[in-house]
């Protein structure tokens, strides 16, 4: 294994002849490894080595210079640590540090091998040595999006959020007229130039050149008199041309204009409904969100405003300019010939009527569409975040099919769409067609019969065939047009939707509440299901009530109940003598920490997850609340203490790290009613006195309602309520409860046995007595 | 438990590296505590304040609040030893990110020389304070740029994409 080391490490290492000549003669070397820090931690490349007799070192390779050796007898030791990035070698000798060499974590595996070899030669020799190494740890990112059915009008609904831009809107709208009706002029240019100038030149050309009573040179002499003649009408030829070209250039500035203030007015009106719509969901209850998937409301904030921005700067600029053509045109026609223009436009009722069919027909489609996506989303938000339990479960192949088979319908669902889509507008195109030549025809008829000139017809010819192709982009819009009202249906379902926890109409402010809780039968029902009934429990200031039953029984119901993420159905709660109804929610709350199973933490830094409740906190108080939560010292062992990113890779904390932080979130608000669910109950035992410790800190002083599913946590319960079914069944000190041999006992023996028959698997079975904290947690009074 | 060490006793602290390169902190009327490490508790945003020592377990032992009230000599030691043991080279200049997508290789001039990088994913550049920036490349080595208006035009501008 050595040789093969050596072989290795000569072969990639030119830079191992450099140390050739530091070399005994016959010193061959085991293991080397290149650092690249100097010992002033600059980027230099270095190297240190072992052969059997000594261990050598370089600091700068490139300069061939600092140069140190020790024999091997001298080392006693070999030791690599990490922190940050930042990777640390030490050779220990009798009598103190040798050496210290330093290399960033990219090198940490080529360290391994050193300290191996190293190993192994101590081991000949049998005398002790050490190593370290270091863990890493993987998080995956969540990702989602869905869709819904529509309804046009939903769209006016947008009109509220258009009124602060009103300004805005109306100069939109004129530019969007002038840009129009400049766009209609050209071809009305084109009558007179063909009526007044082109026609009776040609016919009296045409005339000269048949006449049969002249001689070739009088027809001659003839065409040179007309084109004489000419010279004055066709002089007007370029101003007709420049009256396009200044229309033209006229349509294109305003047609810039429209755009930039629509685009601007639309990009406002989505950022409002975005900001309105999130801040509607934060005033929305507890209830809302846990029927709600998250992804889907995040779609709805953000995809679907989008999808309505797009809309209302894309699609409703160019419908608008596009009616206002057909009607400007229309108005055109029937001024030039109001009789060919009803015959032309006859097929228009048509094109309308399919247009109308086909929308009720893809408004169908699409909500299939949509559907069929929301499941295919739900799929990706469900599987993504749980690929661990995927994996575990090497379920990898399974979740493949299933998403493919949701995809499936996604196609199968579009293809229908596209089936009418696709025949729906070459149909419009083959109708405009018709029309077209509906117009040839009738025209033809009514220049034969006097009652128009040619010119008439060029320029109805012109503005018949605009008119079809701005009827055939209104039809194609149908699509994005449902597309967004889809979209606008799903944000304002959002916003539709009232509070239901409503705020009080003659608020009463509770200032910092005495902690006082009183619940007067209280009852609650999710939909018809009864989840409690008739609980009725006075807590004194300053009081620890524990809570205890089986699962279902209600009990993180009526926590929610006393923080109110929901209003009672029967009853009342009081706090202090007052109704919680009466007094506004976040005043309430701000009195109120919370300490739950699964403590969320927010991306951010320690600090600022600590100080989530009161972001002014000095980092005094900061460190006073991660002291009191016992998080202090695992936050120190973080690469940068308490600015350590949580979440970052490498930083993911345990269960046990996690809940300590929401201890110490709780305590710096300083609450006077303290609400502990579960807070103990996925940590080991050993991690549980700790936090049970820090729990203590938080409870002294304060009113606490605690759920524990380890009944040995509430040992410090003044009363402990038995919860079974929705109703309170028993009430009492752990003593009196176990005397009282009812549910408590029996959940209690029922535990007691589980412990016996698993030691050191669950909680411990007797309340701790006081002794065996202390012991647990080591006491360390070194300094006074 | 622990000691915060305020004015008064910050300044009676006493530090010291023996010959095994371990810090041993003193304080009057305690014995000696040998081989603690010192912590910044807020290495970014107050570096100069709640230095902690811990010992060799990671519980802390004392915790100075300000580094100022301590003994200029103590406090250049204890300087010293918490800069052998910070290492996040300041970047000056960036020379070169390479284009497309992730992972990133980077090229940039330190306080520590030139050195090259690869950056897995963009979520690793973070802003500290208000012009301040924190890199962490693929082996957890952490680089920072001080102020990104300090940087010429050519690294604002590969910078900014990021930011
Ligand atoms: N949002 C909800 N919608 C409908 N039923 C719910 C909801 N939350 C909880 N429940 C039901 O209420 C009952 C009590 O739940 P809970 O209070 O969480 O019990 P536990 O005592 O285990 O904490 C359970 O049967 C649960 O299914
Ligand atoms: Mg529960």
């Amino acid at each position: 294994m050595n040789d093969s080391t050596e072989r290795r490490n000569n072969a990639l290492h030119p830079s191992l002849a450099i140390l050739a000549p530091h070399l005994d003669p016959g010193e061959r070397i085991l293991a080397s490894f290149r650092l690249d820090l100097d010992p002033s931690r600059a980027f230099r490349e270095g190297i240190v080595a072992l052969t059997e007799r000594r261990l050598i070192a370089m600091d700068d390779l490139a300069a061939r210079t600092g140069f140190r050796a020790w024999p091997l007898e001298a080392v006693t030791g070999l030791t690599a640590t990490d922190r940050g990035g930042l990777g640390t070698l030490e050779a220990l000798g009798a009598d103190g540090l040798l050496g210290r060499w330093h290399y960033t974590l990219g090198r940490a595996k080529g360290v391994a091998s050193v300290l191996d070899v190293f190993a192994g030669l101590r081991a000949e020799r049998q005398v002790p040595s050490a190593t370290a190494g270091q863990e890493a740890d993987l998080e995956v990112p969540e990702t989602v999006q869905p869709e819904e059915p529509p309804r046009v009008g939903t769209l006016f609904r947008l009109l509220r959020f258009a009124r602060p831009h009103l300004a805005w809107l109306a100069l939109g709208l004129c530019l969007t007229l002038t840009s129009t009706a400049a766009g209609l002029i050209p071809p009305l240019l084109t009558w007179p130039l063909v009526d007044d100038i082109f026609a009776p030149y040609q016919e009296q050309v045409k005339i000269a050149r048949d006449d049969p009573t002249i001689g070739e040179v009088a027809r001659e002499a003839r065409l040179e008199s007309l084109r004489e003649k000419a010279h004055e009408p066709f002089a007007m030829v370029p101003w007709y041309l420049l009256g396009m070209i200044g229309s033209g250039l006229a349509a294109w500035g305003l047609g810039w204009g429209q755009g930039w203030v629509l685009a601007r007015l639309s990009e406002r009106i989505s950022a409002d409904l975005r900001n309105t719509t999130y801040a509607h969901v934060h005033s929305l209850s507890l209830d809302y969100f846990s029927a709600k998937r998250t992804g889907d409301l995040v779609t709805r904030i953000s995809t679907d405003s989008d999808r309505i921005c797009y809309f209302l700067s894309d699609t409703l600029t160019d419908f608008t300019a596009d009616a206002l053509m057909i009607v400007g045109i229309a108005a055109m026609l029937f001024y030039m010939d109001p009789l060919l223009a009803a015959a032309t436009l006859c097929t228009f009722p048509g094109v309308a009527w399919l247009t109308y069919t086909t929308r009720t027909r893809l408004s169908e489609g699409f909500a299939r569409g949509y559907r069929a996506w929301d499941e295919m989303t739900s799929i990706l938000s469900d599987t993504i975040p749980g690929v661990r339990v995927v994996k575990a479960f090497a379920q990898e192949r399974r979740e493949v099919e299933r998403f493919k088979a949701s995809n499936d319908r996604i196609v199968a669902a579009n293809d229908r769409v596209n089936r009418v889509w696709t025949f729906f507008w070459p149909m419009v195109a083959m109708l405009n067609q018709m029309g077209l030549v509906v117009a040839w025809a009738f025209g033809a008829w009514r220049v034969f019969d006097q009652v128009i000139t040619v010119g008439v017809l060029t320029a109805f010819l012109a503005y018949i065939a605009r008119f079809y192709g701005r009827l055939e982009s209104m039809t194609r819009m149908a699509g994005s047009t449902q597309r967004a009202a889809a979209s606008a249906q799903r944000i304002f379902e959002v916003l539709d939707r009232a509070p239901s926890v409503a705020e009080p109409a003659n608020p009463v402010s509770p200032g910092r509440l005495k902690g006082e809780v009183e619940l007067r039968n209280v009852g609650f029902r999710f939909g018809n299901r009864r989840i409690l009934d008739d609980v009725s429990i006075t807590i004194r200031p300053g009081e620890m009530v524990g809570v205890v039953g089986p699962t279902g029984a209600g009990k993180t119901t009526l926590l929610n109940l006393i923080c109110r993420f929901y209003d009672v159905t029967d009853g009342s709660i009081l706090v202090d003598g007052k109704d919680i109804r009466s007094f506004p929610t976040l005043e309430y709350r701000r009195n109120i920490g919370i300490v739950l199973q699964d403590p969320f933490l927010f991306y951010g830094t320690i600090a600022e997850n600590i100080a989530y409740g009161r972001p002014a906190a000095s980092h005094d108080e900061i460190i006073a609340a991660a002291r009191a939560a016992r998080a202090h010292e695992f936050i120190l062992q973080l690469p940068d203490g308490y600015d350590s990113i949580v979440g970052e890779r490498g930083q993911t904390l345990s269960g046990g790290e996690r809940q300590r932080i929401s201890i110490a979130r709780a305590l710096l608000i300083d609450p006077r009613l303290l609400i502990l669910d579960e807070a103990t109950s996925s940590v080991d035992t050993q991690t549980e006195i700790q936090i049970q410790e820090a729990l203590d800190n938080l409870v002294r002083g304060r009113t606490t309602l605690a759920i524990a599913h380890r009944l040995s946590t509430l040992r410090n319960a003044d009363r402990i309520v038995v919860l079974d079914g929705g109703r309170i069944v028993e009430t009492g000190s752990h003593e009196q409860l176990i005397a009282a041999d009812g549910l408590y006992r029996s959940l209690y023996e029922a535990q007691s046995r589980h412990e016996m028959e698993h030691p050191g698997e669950g909680a411990p079975v007797e309340p701790l007595p006081p002794q065996a904290l202390l012991r647990a947690e080591p006491s360390r009074k070194e300094s006074p | 438990m622990t000691t915060d060490l305020t004015s008064g006793d910050a300044a009676a602290l006493a530090l010291h590296v023996d010959a095994f390169g371990r810090m041993v902190m003193a304080l009057p009327g305690a014995a000696p505590v040998v081989n603690v490490v010192p912590v910044r508790c807020f290495p970014f945003t107050s570096p100069t304040q709640r230095v902690s020592l811990c010992d060799p377990q990671g519980h802390e032992v004392a915790c100075i609040t300000d580094l100022a009230d301590l003994d200029p000599g103590v406090r250049s030691l204890l300087e010293q030893e918490l800069s052998r043991r910070e290492f996040v080279p300041t970047i000056r200049r960036i020379l070169d990110i390479s284009q497309g997508s992730e992972p990133t290789a980077w090229h940039v001039e330190t306080d520590r020389g030139e050195v090259r990088f690869v950056l897995t994913s963009e979520d690793h550049v973070r802003r500290l304070g208000l012009n301040g920036v924190l890199i962490s490349d693929a082996e957890g080595v952490r680089y920072r740029v001080l102020d990104t208006r300090a940087l010429d035009p050519q690294g604002k501008k590969l910078l900014k994409r990021y930011l």
